[in-house]
């Protein structure tokens, strides 16, 4: 397969999971605005929101001030935020327009017919647009795109490609997201002011649609430990840090079987995933929960910065 | 106009009568209630922008993807009309090819007198970089598209010859597969000549021109500017339906004596080159310096025979306007035959009698620019006010060698869709010629159609649309 043709649907398979996240951190930074903050008023999670995207700046510099409508226009339809969910759902269809003989047309279909109703969405008055509205959709849209990838596309090597895209942004978006909220994970009280707060665990489960999934695989109480250890170390959930970097090895085994041949791709993804499933829930709270995010967050980026080099910018391994 | 407006042929009505080949579509097209046809129209848009079949259209705003109109009427030629057809097309592309080499080689048909030596050496397209080399086979233009007209029952003539990188086969394709999709039943009542093995037919032709120093099986591959090109949709298809790579300068390098791709798997060495980029843009170290769609170095590895490029650089000599007038003399030159198509009477600016005539009769003519396409540039006198002609006569002044003129041709008729029913509409046809080891070309080609009343000029650019065509099997 071109590098290229790869690189685009590595880069597709990207910007279609951030366009999710970004939808999900959407949803939690208006439901956290809905509770009341102990202070007085209400709480207000858009500076960290909007900081786990790397867009706080920018966006102090186009709106000044942090007003609920204005952030969730930068956040969803701004096309100067490269995050937004225009902002990747549109770099998702150039990316799948430019290979879409690469791809199948249930596949091709599913993120031509988002676009197209996105641009419907942008013309739509915005008091008539909720923001749980504007998540749903955009999170319906992006199960459609993978459900007709899993029962169409062909399993070559693009799939694996695609396979890497997902899996590498995944472990980012889901590193960023636990983030946003580490301080609520907190174990001990004296870290934070404001407290633990049993409303905002539950939140930040609903943002990974993760409840159902923690009652059946934890008893007991809600614990930060338990939450750590789910979105975390858990292989049996499907965002969780470990499933992610899993993924990302069995693509690049795949392709290495493909080949016959492995390369320093496969060898970084498994140091990786080796590092990370000896990890325990106290070993991470005693380097600190943000700490270990941030470096996580890192070495998954080398893993891609590696996986380009390798495969999708022809620099022999 | 109205004398030229009787002498129209329609090429389904023959006064009151019902043309045999078009009998079927005509009982066809009055037994469908109007909403019905109405729904399926919105029913081919559809597909058409659902499978992509779009043309980009930048920096005229508005959505760049545009759909060419479908017009869903058929046009139908019966195998005797194709006959001819085929043989003259074939014949043609022949005399093309074998005019390309002799120009780039002993250039015979200049020292014999038949062509002026200016008209070739002094061309833009003429390729200094391509002369005493043969390509593969000797073929220099691998798809020769032949734009028809016809004026009628037995008059087709050739409007121009393209003989770099045609485009609009993925239509004549894909106006086929929705025609099948939606009326399966009328091509079951009339035989039509399939033209599906065209894709297959182009693969081999390519296949066949790979450079000497290729011993596997050759990898063939498109290069397309990119996707901000008209026609990569058609790029992207073709490649897919040939099931090789679509390519763009960025992911070809020269190393050592060939042109490889960069893929996954490494470096791969690539054989045969179908570009749909223009000369002047191929390698930035021969040409264009500032290409930066081409390949640094594809011309010494073309010229050492470690790659076919298709077209060959240089092809386009061939099918220029002011050489045109001469593919008559190319025939009877290099086969010895008489023409089977012929051209249309032109007259050269670059020769003063003949601009004299010109001059003293634009409300007649069409003029061309010898190096333009798409259909701009031009005048079409009879549709012309008296400002345009006498703007257009300064310009012809200025540079009497940059212009032909033609007669005005009452291009034939095919029934249309219109609001009201159906209606005669101007059509022309470029069918798609392939030269390799053999001659190749599939039964028809691509109608285009002037969807506005009385208008001749049928290039999708200026509001021209598609009709699928058919040659009724024998």
């Amino acid at each position: 397969m071109l590098s290229r043709t790869a690189d685009h649907l590595y880069w597709m398979a990207r910007y279609l999971e951030r366009a999710e996240t970004t939808a999900r951190l959407l949803e939690v930074g208006a439901r956290t605005a809905l509770l009341p903050d102990p202070s007085g008023g209400y709480r207000n999670d858009w500076e960290a929101v909007l900081q786990s995207k790397g867009t706080l700046e920018q966006f102090k510099e186009k709106f000044g001030e942090t007003n609920q409508r204005n952030i969730e226009t930068w956040l969803f339809f701004d096309s100067d935020n490269p995050a937004s969910v225009l902002s990747c759902i549109n770099a998702a269809r150039e990316n799948a327009r430019v290979v879409r003989t690469a791809l199948t047309s249930p596949v091709w279909d599913a993120i031509n017919s988002a676009y197209q109703e996105l641009k419907q969405l942008q013309r739509t008055e915005r008091s008539k647009l909720m923001v749980t509205d504007l998540t749903e959709w955009t999170l319906r849209f992006c199960h459609l795109v993978r459900g007709c990838l899993s029962a169409t596309q062909l399993r070559n090597d693009g799939y694996a490609f695609m396979g890497i895209g997902t899996s590498i942004e995944r472990a980012d978006n889901t590193a960023r997201l636990i983030d946003v909220k580490y301080y609520v994970l907190l174990p001990s009280l004296s870290y934070v002011g404001s407290g633990l707060d049993q409303s905002q665990w539950a939140l930040l489960l609903q943002s990974m649609t993760a409840q159902r999934a923690f009652n059946w695989s934890y008893s007991g109480e809600i614990t930060a430990q338990k939450i750590a250890h789910l979105l975390i170390l858990n292989r049996k959930f499907p965002r969780s840090l470990l499933s992610s970097v899993c993924w990302t090895c069995d693509h690049l085994d795949d392709i290495a079987q493909n080949y016959s041949n492995g390369t320093r791709a496969q060898e970084a993804a498994h140091q990786l995933y080796e590092d990370l499933s000896r990890a325990t829930v106290d070993d991470i709270f005693d380097e600190g929960l943000h700490e270990f995010l941030q470096r996580f967050v890192s070495r998954n980026a080398g893993l891609a910065n590696t996986v380009q080099d390798v495969y999708l910018r022809g620099i022999p391994a | 106009m109205s004398a030229t407006q009787a002498k129209i042929f329609n090429e389904m009505m023959n006064g009151q009568d019902v043309r045999a080949a078009y009998a079927n579509l005509e009982k066809w097209y009055r037994s469908m209630p109007p909403e019905l046809r109405n729904l399926k129209q919105s029913e081919a848009e559809a597909l058409f922008r659902r499978v992509g079949i779009t043309f980009a259209v930048y920096g005229e705003g508005g959505d760049p993807e545009r759909l060419i109109p479908f017009d869903m009427f058929p046009r139908v030629m019966t195998a005797e009309e194709w006959r001819k057809l085929d043989k003259g097309i074939r014949q043609r592309a022949a005399a093309l090819n074998a005019f390309l080499c002799d120009v780039y080689g002993r250039r015979e048909i200049i020292r014999a007198g038949r062509i002026p030596e200016h008209l070739v050496t002094n061309n833009e397209a003429y390729e200094k970089a391509a002369i005493g080399f043969m390509p593969p086979r000797g073929v220099f233009s691998h798809i020769v598209g032949v734009d028809l007209v016809r004026t009628g029952p037995d008059e087709f003539y050739v409007l121009e010859d393209n003989c770099r990188t045609p485009s609009g086969v993925s239509y004549m394709l894909q106006n086929r597969e929705i025609m099948m999709r939606m009326y399966p039943q009328l091509f079951m009542e009339n035989r039509i000549a399939p033209v599906d093995g065209y894709a297959s037919a182009l693969r081999k032709t390519l296949a066949s021109v790979a450079p000497r120093k290729c011993m596997a099986e050759p990898n063939i591959v498109i290069l397309t500017p990119g996707q901000f090109n008209s026609a990569y949709y058609e790029h992207s298809f073709l490649a897919d339906l040939m099931g090789v790579e679509l390519v763009e300068g960025q992911d070809l390098f020269v190393e050592g004596d060939f042109i490889w791709m960069t893929t996954t798997e490494g470096p791969k060495k690539v054989d045969v080159i179908y570009r749909r980029i223009d000369d002047s843009f191929l390698d930035p170290l021969c040409f264009r310096p500032d290409s930066m769609l081409g390949v640094p170095g594809l011309m010494n590895v073309y010229r050492s025979g470690g790659v076919t490029i298709c077209s060959a650089p240089g092809a386009g000599v061939a099918d220029d306007k002011a050489i045109y007038t001469y593919v008559p003399e190319m025939i009877r030159f290099y086969l010895g035959e008489e023409p089977v198509l012929e051209n249309v009477p032109t007259w050269q600016c670059a020769r003063k009698d003949e601009c004299r005539y010109v001059l003293e009769h634009l409300s007649e003519l069409v003029v061309k620019e010898v190096h333009g396409s798409g259909g701009y540039g031009m005048l079409v006198g009879p549709k012309a006010d008296k400002s345009t002609i006498e703007a257009f006569a300064h310009k012809i002044r200025q540079n009497p060698e940059n212009y032909i003129a033609q007669p005005t041709l009452a291009l034939s008729a095919v029934p249309t869709f219109v609001e009201e029913g159906i209606a005669p509409r101007h059509v022309d046809l470029r069918p798609y010629c392939l030269v390799g080891e053999k001659i190749e070309l599939v039964p028809g080609g691509l109608t285009r159609v002037a969807l506005t009343e009385g208008s001749l000029v049928v290039n999708s650019s200026q509001g021209g649309g598609v009709k699928d065509t058919w040659v009724l099997a024998e």
